[in-house]
């Protein structure tokens, strides 16, 4: 158990392991982004309140959920980080939050353009739109707390610290509207009833649009943290090889 | 399948009821959010092997070590 863990840690074997799922990640990714879109933008009924704007939470929902996701993942890589000083949790971690202030900024945007119809404003200091927004300038923080510091020991460990305390936010924002009564509506129960309002015919598109959300998240991390991980080895042997094998550009 | 479809003509469906620039500004900016995160890493990736090579081709020109890559900044490179 602990060998795999290590062996996980190394960043030429994260390289070669990712290097063989990325392409099966994008098939997976295309086919459930397609379906999901078109089920979404053609075949999803026109909602009996919101008319054609429930179009709009298929983009929403999944990105401003997986936003979500971005906290944890910095606070388990600061922890290995702090812990065990592994190198590749850091470069996950560095990689993750701007990827994250994309989500989140995403989620607000696409927030506000789907409240100005239907609650008539575009932003409202309501509980869960503030800790969205407090969740993005945490994210900024981060990045800016690691360019700010000149030593990427010192940098590494800071960001660790601050990613570990900024995902207690996450809970906050995902019980803001139980706790708070808030503009922003509840989390919908799924039904399996074809006659309920939140049915399968309206949820089963938004499953695969947050499957491939999380997709998306995912390569998107991959693709950073493989750069990441060559510029940071850039002196090892294996990167020096590697980029003397490649073909595709010239000198 | 087509007779689930939830608009009738293709100019009911570009308007989107009364909400055609809410809806398609949110999938705009869902596309331009794809492409861009797609894209900016790939692109980081490809420059990273560019710069390598040249610097590698540099070194083996003036007889230096490929190791003499003094002054690449970290700064940016997850990107």
């Amino acid at each position: 158990m602990w060998q795999w863990f290590f062996r996980l840690g190394s960043p030429k074997w994260f390289y070669e392991l990712s290097g063989r799922w990325l392409p099966w990640l994008v098939v997976a990714m295309t086919v459930l982004l397609t379906i999901g879109i078109v089920w979404a933008l053609l075949f999803v009924p026109q909602d009996y309140q919101q008319g054609d704007t429930i179009r709009i939470m298929y983009v929403h929902v999944p990105v401003a959920s997986i936003s979500l996701a971005c906290f944890p993942l910095m606070a388990v890589a600061g922890v290995i980080t702090l812990v065990w000083k592994m190198k590749l949790a850091d470069m996950v971690a560095k990689c993750a939050a701007p990827i994250g202030a994309w989500f989140t900024a995403v989620a607000l945007a696409t927030g506000a353009i789907w409240g100005q119809p239907i609650w008539g404003t575009w932003w409202a200091w309501d509980a869960r739109l503030t800790s969205m927004l407090i969740q993005f300038f945490l994210l900024i923080g981060v990045i800016a707390l690691r360019s700010a510091i000149e030593s990427p020991d010192a940098a590494a460990r800071a960001c660790a610290l601050l990613s570990v305390v900024g995902a207690i936010n996450v809970p906050i924002i995902k019980y803001s509207v139980e706790w708070w009564n808030t503009l922003h509506q509840p989390a919908s129960s799924f039904s399996m009833a074809e006659d309920s309002p939140f049915g399968p015919e309206i949820w089963v598109p938004l499953v695969i649009m947050i499957c491939a959300v999380y997709l998306f998240f995912v390569i998107s991390l991959i693709l950073s943290t493989r750069t990441e991980i060559l510029i940071r080895e850039r002196r090892s042997q294996w990167v020096v090889d590697l980029v003397a094998a490649d073909k595709t550009q010239g000198a | 399948m087509f007779e689930n479809l939830a608009f009738s003509s293709v100019t009911e469906f570009l308007q989107m009821g009364k909400y055609t620039f809410h809806v398609w500004s949110v999938y705009g900016l869902f596309a331009v959010f794809l492409t861009v995160n797609l894209y900016l890493p790939r692109a980081a990736h490809r420059q990273f092997i560019r710069e390598q090579k040249r610097r590698a081709l540099r070194a083996a020109q003036s007889g230096q070590p490929v190791e003499a890559d003094e002054g690449r900044s970290d700064a940016n490179g997850g990107e």
